[in-house]
């Protein structure tokens, strides 16, 4: 065993050394190298990242949503349905909501206006986002005036910017009281935008959405799991897509890494022709080879791995924020929550490592059948 | 299908190992047809060489399977929030018809592999290559489960439909319903129990047997074969009872996850390298009286075979200890 370990060490630092030698050639590979697993690892970690994100924010969210459907579309929600729907075994919690969106001319961006549940707030106050406070250049005690649909001119004193954290769903958003809600959209006192409900026990939420359904036929459940598989899937198929189109880029890698193990200098020979002459056998010299591609992969991996890791956690992933992220006018600034999971780094590893491998495998033999005399002569 | 890089990753995989065998395949027809060690003909003289490249590719290619065997299971758990009704990979298995016999070929593959190498490894030490023919003709039937499983995974994979609502493991391994998960689940657990432990001390009696006498390796391979199938159905049927502390939760997948301090791993790992190790030895054994590999061949069993018990022995004590130290009690309940 150990003279196993001390071999491998040997030939490690055999190969180093044979490295050193020849370093503006292995440079450039280890460059290319590099920025393939760069680009993956960024969409990797990116997408991956905005999921979690997603997850962690609809963790707080009701189980069931309620929404009326009139002709296909959504309507408000008549506030006797609350009564309508009595007590169902399970739900803990029910509540008519009040949100809606604005469109505010002055910026050309979408807002989202919503009567909070868990503040009260004056005729004239309102909270915003911190992308609106951005956009707009506010700051609290300043004034926000807006045309409702009927014409009026409603003035807002900013009262308080929420927090720059949660960013990602509330950068938009502007929270003012129930009354002021209802005149400046010009809805009814008997009506809500939808419903929601609180279910305590996961494996009852289907069931509560069943007896929903019976009960208000013209209403539509949406359940909490099923918006966050949503996420799941068209987070896993973006960065699917992406990965497709860096396919190309891939494959030119293999092909350069294809190239660079099978072009051996006449130098490379005469090294390998040397090496068997003094002893050494065919299986040493592909030991020896695999070492080397080893040391190229691993510190490729690496380094691309950690500059996408800076590049995604630190430098806010310029690269690929709108293709992955979507684009709007006011968009959120947030910065992922750093993460790194077993399956993605596999993965990577298997888009990187593997075809590198599996390219060089045919050029390090035929670099290790050299006969000795052939190229000494 | 799903288009989520984990799974292009295992479709290239398998595609490039199967490609890759398909080169060894073309090869081995080859050496079984015009290999004879005492030629110095320019034939020879290339298959000797090409033996080196083949012997690369396999190894590179086997730890790609069982890298991808790893990144199925584990991919298969991840995916377990896109579908309805999953909760864990058995849910993704399920959602196609193709899920089950895509691990269980990955299994094999895993197995066939692991003892080819092995197979290659003692032929690499005789310096006239007994073995070259059998060792390659083993190859060629390794090649089409290799390929079968490249095959059953995309499939697999294609027939992905987030759209089919599939059943946990909840509903799956339920006495009540048919098919083998329900057959394995229903199992009575004292039988289970005694299976388990009877296949794990035939297992451990004749790895010791294979230590001081040469003639138990066969049946060391068999028994170290038939204490893994009965591993699998006593971990289904009775040990992830005790480890979910839920006599009705016979999930073999949940049991991987954070919230059973990965116990899983300490199962699995030591199981299936212990069962490769003994295939490996059964396979070495018929060859241990070819002059040229008498050493190698004793020396490699002793070593593999020692290596195996170990294995075995870990899976025990980890299963026992699960069991023991759980808070589950059915002592009256089960006999």
């Amino acid at each position: 065993m150990k003279t196993l370990i001390l071999r491998q060490k040997y030939l490690i630092d055999f190969t180093l050394s044979s490295l050193k030698r020849r370093l503006a050639k292995n440079l450039g590979l280890l460059l290319v190298y590099t920025l393939i697993v760069f680009l993956l690892a960024s969409v990797m970690l990116f997408t991956h990242s905005l999921r979690r994100e997603a997850g962690i924010i609809l963790e707080s969210s009701p189980e069931v949503i309620l929404q009326r459907l009139v002709a296909g579309r959504h309507d408000l929600m008549p506030a006797e349905y609350l009564d309508r729907i009595g007590r169902i075994r399970g739900v803990t919690r029910k509540a008519g909501r009040l949100w809606g969106y604005f469109y505010d001319p002055a910026v050309q961006a979408n807002y989202t206006l919503m009567v909070p549940r868990d503040r009260e707030l004056g005729r004239q106050e309102v909270v915003i986002g911190a992308g609106i406070a951005r956009t707009r250049g506010v700051d609290v005690g300043d004034f926000l005036t807006f045309r409702s649909s009927g014409g009026r001119a409603f003035s807002f004193r900013v009262v308080d910017i929420l927090d720059a954290d949660s960013e990602l769903v509330n950068a938009d958003l502007l929270l003012v009281s129930e009354g002021t809600y209802r005149d400046f959209f010009g809805i009814p006192a008997d009506r809500f935008t939808d419903i929601v409900l609180q279910v305590r026990n996961p494996s009852e939420v289907r069931k509560v959405a069943e007896k929903l359904t019976v009960l208000l036929p013209d209403a539509r459940p949406i359940l909490r799991e099923e918006i966050l598989r949503t996420y799941d899937s068209i987070f896993s198929w973006r960065q699917g897509i992406v990965f497709v189109l860096l396919g190309g880029s891939i494959l030119a890698f293999v092909i350069f890494a294809w190239d660079k193990a099978s072009g051996l200098s006449a130098e490379e020979k005469r090294e390998i022709g040397i090496l068997k002459a003094i002893g050494w056998e065919t299986s040493d010299v592909i030991r020896m080879k695999f070492w080397e591609g080893s040391i190229v992969s691993l510190t490729a991996f690496l380094l691309g791995f950690i500059l996408a890791y800076l590049h995604v956690f630190y430098g806010q992933a310029a690269l690929f924020e709108p293709v992955l992220k979507g684009w709007a006018v006011l968009y959120p600034s947030f910065n992922p929550v750093p993460f790194v999971d077993g399956l993605q780094v596999a993965t990577l590893f298997f888009f990187t490592v593997f075809p590198y491998t599996v390219a060089t495998i045919i050029p390090i033999w035929r670099a290790s059948i050299t006969d000795p005399d052939a190229v000494m002569r | 299908m799903l288009l989520n890089p984990a799974i292009m990753a295992l479709i290239g995989v398998s595609v490039v190992v199967a490609l890759l065998l398909l080169l060894a395949a073309g090869f081995a027809i080859q050496v079984m047809r015009h290999w004879d060690i005492h030629s110095g003909s320019e034939l020879q003289l290339n298959l000797e060489r090409r033996t080196y490249l083949i012997s690369t590719i396999l190894s590179y290619a086997f730890v790609a399977e069982l890298v991808s065997l790893l990144l199925f299971v584990y991919n298969a758990e991840a995916m377990s929030t896109q579908f309805v009704g999953a909760m864990c990979a058995t849910g993704v298995l399920n959602v196609d018809p193709w899920g089950w016999p895509t691990l269980f070929l990955k299994i094999a593959v895993f197995f066939a592999g692991g003892a080819w190498l092995i197979l290659n490894r003692l032929d690499n030490q005789g310096y006239d290559y007994p073995l070259v023919r059998i060792k390659y003709a083993l190859l060629l039937a390794i090649v089409p489960l290799v390929i079968a499983e490249a095959v059953v995974q995309t499939a697999y994979f294609l027939g992905l439909d987030p759209d089919v609502i599939t059943s946990c493991c909840g509903s799956l391994f339920t006495p009540e319903s048919e098919g083998v998960a329900a057959e394995v689940s229903s199992l009575q657990p004292r039988t289970a129990v005694i299976a388990l432990y009877a296949s794990g001390g035939l297992a451990l009696l004749s790895g010791l047997a294979t230590l001081r006498r040469r003639g138990a390796a066969l049946l060391f391979a068999g028994s170290g074969l038939l204490a893994f199938v009965v591993a699998l159905v006593a971990i289904v049927s009775y040990v992830a009872l005790y480890i979910y502390e839920h006599p009705h939760h016979h999930c073999p997948f949940c049991i991987l996850k954070s919230g059973h301090d990965f116990v899983g791993y300490y199962l699995y790992i030591p199981l299936f390298a212990a069962t490769v190790l003994a295939l490996g030895v059964g396979v070495l054994a018929p060859w241990r009286r070819i002059p040229s590999l008498v050493q190698a061949a004793a020396v490699d069993i002793r070593r593999f075979t020692w290596l195996a018990l170990l294995g075995f022995t870990l899976f025990y004590v980890v299963a026992t200890y699960a069991v023991v130290t759980s808070n589950l009690t059915m002592q009256g309940v089960w006999w």
